[in-house]
């Protein structure tokens, strides 16, 4: 190899290798190493899984742990449910620029800041909001409703945040369909739910994998909805991890706590790649 | 439309009805954020009690608008300037990651572009913890053995440019890395052959091509910045960016001068995804 080619080859690789060394690997080798780390002796440390110990023995961790876990699988669930309707609808039924205009509506909404969208949420759900006060003119209800700080308004809001992750993927896939294969099942004879079922949602499989690996994985890292719709009810473990590190400083078991995040998110997504047989690049690398 | 199957009206009319919801669900927040920001009350919720412009110009104390708010100003200020490096310099970098990965040829580069898609997958709170513990470790064992205190190795705006870059620069890869593949290599060539040098022939030819993907990757970065929460709620000092500052507003109940931001928020982020548009478009020439 020309000593010139090898220059330019150091130099294009020097800032990837620095990126990903300093900001990424030595900085999760040094949160293994920290949530290694039992507390002996007040600001004394040895190697041991202490700090996991703790996150079994108490049930206040375990229990927030499993329950975003089950929520986000339940999000991820309902996302999927809500979208695929709509992303059906504009794949298969619409045309032309209304089509293009349908789908680029359901892209807008995610350009703008989370917070903003959260904002949106609370001034419809608060007790005092838009919906508590049109079911009070409207004679539904005798008094105020209080929507905000429950499990259904952190899935309103999960659902939400997700859903261009799904609609996305679902309506590309569900593009390539050919519509002669669903005429082709009514003509043998089956019915809306046969076809559905028989040949629609089965093609569909690669986009709803990578649309539930996207979705799942950014709804078990999410702090923002849960937090600020969930108030003090949302048990959230990202919100776990926030308080071991800036509110209580312990950074052991708040590393190990980042951990256990981490193996399930990864889990998860290492999981539904190997199950749709993708690569993380033809799912994230869009 | 597929004509040759035939649905009821009834059933045409639930399903009309249901992407009708679909559409509103969709909307609704963004509406209401964008109404109540002019309603003439101390708290962002209905009733409607007139048309103000106050959340915007208002100077008088308790009705502070966001053009006279110094907090909020502050933290708009913090967040462009954490939006400025981190564009930058995800940018040159991603541009740099693009041309590696393209032009490049060594061992484990396979390895390479999953491990540069990784960041992507890791939560934004455990990336900034990650990156949280690893500074102020580093900063304390260069105090204890050089006696020396590294400032931008604490909680501050370093950090969050740090930790912003760390996946940022995973999506301007990718959008670079997409446009650099359909770069048809003997242009560069004849430039070549035409007597300029290597240099030459990247500035007038190759980089102009890539033109739209690094504009399209800058605004992308600008506005992913601008919006980060997660990793920037771990990294954060003193000076709070926007969205850390929102949310404290947001948590302790506040005036619909929130609404007022939120509001140019949403017409700036529609302005960045007009440009984005517009770059692509241009790209497929």
């Amino acid at each position: 190899m020309r000593s010139e080619g090898r220059l330019a080859l150091w130099l294009l690789l020097s800032p990837a290798l620095l990126w990903l060394t300093l900001l990424i690997v030595l900085p999760h080798v040094d949160m293994v190493i920290l949530a290694l780390s039992e507390r002996v002796r007040p600001r004394v440390y040895e190697f041991g899984f202490g700090n996991f110990a703790e996150f079994f023995k108490e049930p206040l961790y375990w229990h927030t742990f499993g329950r975003t876990v089950a929520f986000s699988l339940l999000a991820t669930l309902a996302t999927f449910l809500v979208a695929f309707p709509t992303a059906y609808y504009i794949a298969k039924l619409m045309r032309g620029r209304a089509k293009s205009l349908a789908f680029i509506a359901c892209l807008l909404p995610f350009w703008v800041s989370e917070l903003v969208r959260t904002l949106g949420w609370i001034i419809l759900l608060r007790e005092t909001g838009v919906v508590s006060t049109l079911l009070l003119d409207l004679g539904i209800t005798g008094g105020r409703v209080e929507f905000l700080y429950n499990d259904a308004a952190i899935l309103v809001g999960l659902v939400y945040s997700s859903l261009l992750f799904m609609v996305v993927p679902l309506v590309t896939s569900l593009d390539t369909l050919d519509d002669s294969m669903i005429e082709a099942g009514y003509d043998l004879g089956g019915n809306g739910f046969d076809v559905l079922r028989e040949i629609v949602v089965p093609h569909a499989v690669p986009g709803i994998l990578s649309g539930s690996i996207v979705v799942f994985m950014l709804t078990l890292g999410n702090y923002v909805t849960p937090t600020l719709l969930g108030g003090k009810n949302s048990l959230w473990f990202t919100e776990q991890i926030y308080n071991q590190f800036i509110t209580r400083f312990n950074w052991q078991l708040g590393s190990a706590f980042g951990i256990l995040l981490l193996v399930a998110s990864s889990g998860i997504v290492w999981a539904g790649l190997k199950l749709s047989r993708q690569s993380l690049g033809t799912v994230i690398g869009r | 439309m597929i004509p040759s199957i035939r649905r009821s009206a009834t059933a045409r009319l639930v399903y009309g009805l249901y992407i009708a919801a679909f559409f509103v669900y969709l909307f609704a927040p963004l509406v209401v954020v964008a109404v109540f920001a002019f309603n003439d009350s101390r708290f962002p919720s209905p009733p409607w009690q007139g048309f103000t412009l106050d959340w915007f110009v208002g100077d008088e104390p308790g009705r502070l608008g966001l053009f006279h708010d110094p907090a909020l100003l502050r933290s708009i200020g913090v967040s462009l300037k954490v939006a400025f490096f981190v564009t930058l310099l995800s940018v040159s970098a991603g541009t740099a990651n693009a041309f590696l990965l393209e032009r490049g040829r060594f061992p484990g580069k396979g390895v390479l572009y999953v491990m540069m898609l990784w960041p992507l997958v890791i939560p934004g709170v455990i990336l900034g913890i990650s990156i949280l513990l690893f500074s102020s470790n580093l900063a304390n064992f260069i105090d204890d053995r050089y006696g020396i205190e590294v400032g931008f190795l604490r909680p501050g705006i370093s950090l969050v440019v740090l930790g912003q870059f760390a996946f940022i620069t995973s999506i301007t890869t990718t959008i670079v890395l997409s446009r650099l593949k359909k770069f048809d290599f003997s242009l560069e060539e004849a430039a070549l052959n035409l007597g300029a040098t290597r240099a030459e022939a990247l500035a007038t030819v190759t980089l102009p091509f890539l033109k739209p993907a690094i504009l399209g990757a800058a605004i992308v970065a600008l506005l992913m910045s601008f919006e980060n929460f997660n990793t920037t709620l771990m990294l954060v000092g003193s000076e709070s960016p926007l969205t850390i500052h929102m949310y404290g507003m947001m948590r302790e109940g506040t005036t619909p001068v929130v609404n007022a931001v939120s509001l140019l928020l949403i017409l700036g982020s529609g302005l960045l995804a007009a440009l984005a548009a517009i770059a692509a478009s241009d790209r497929t020439r």
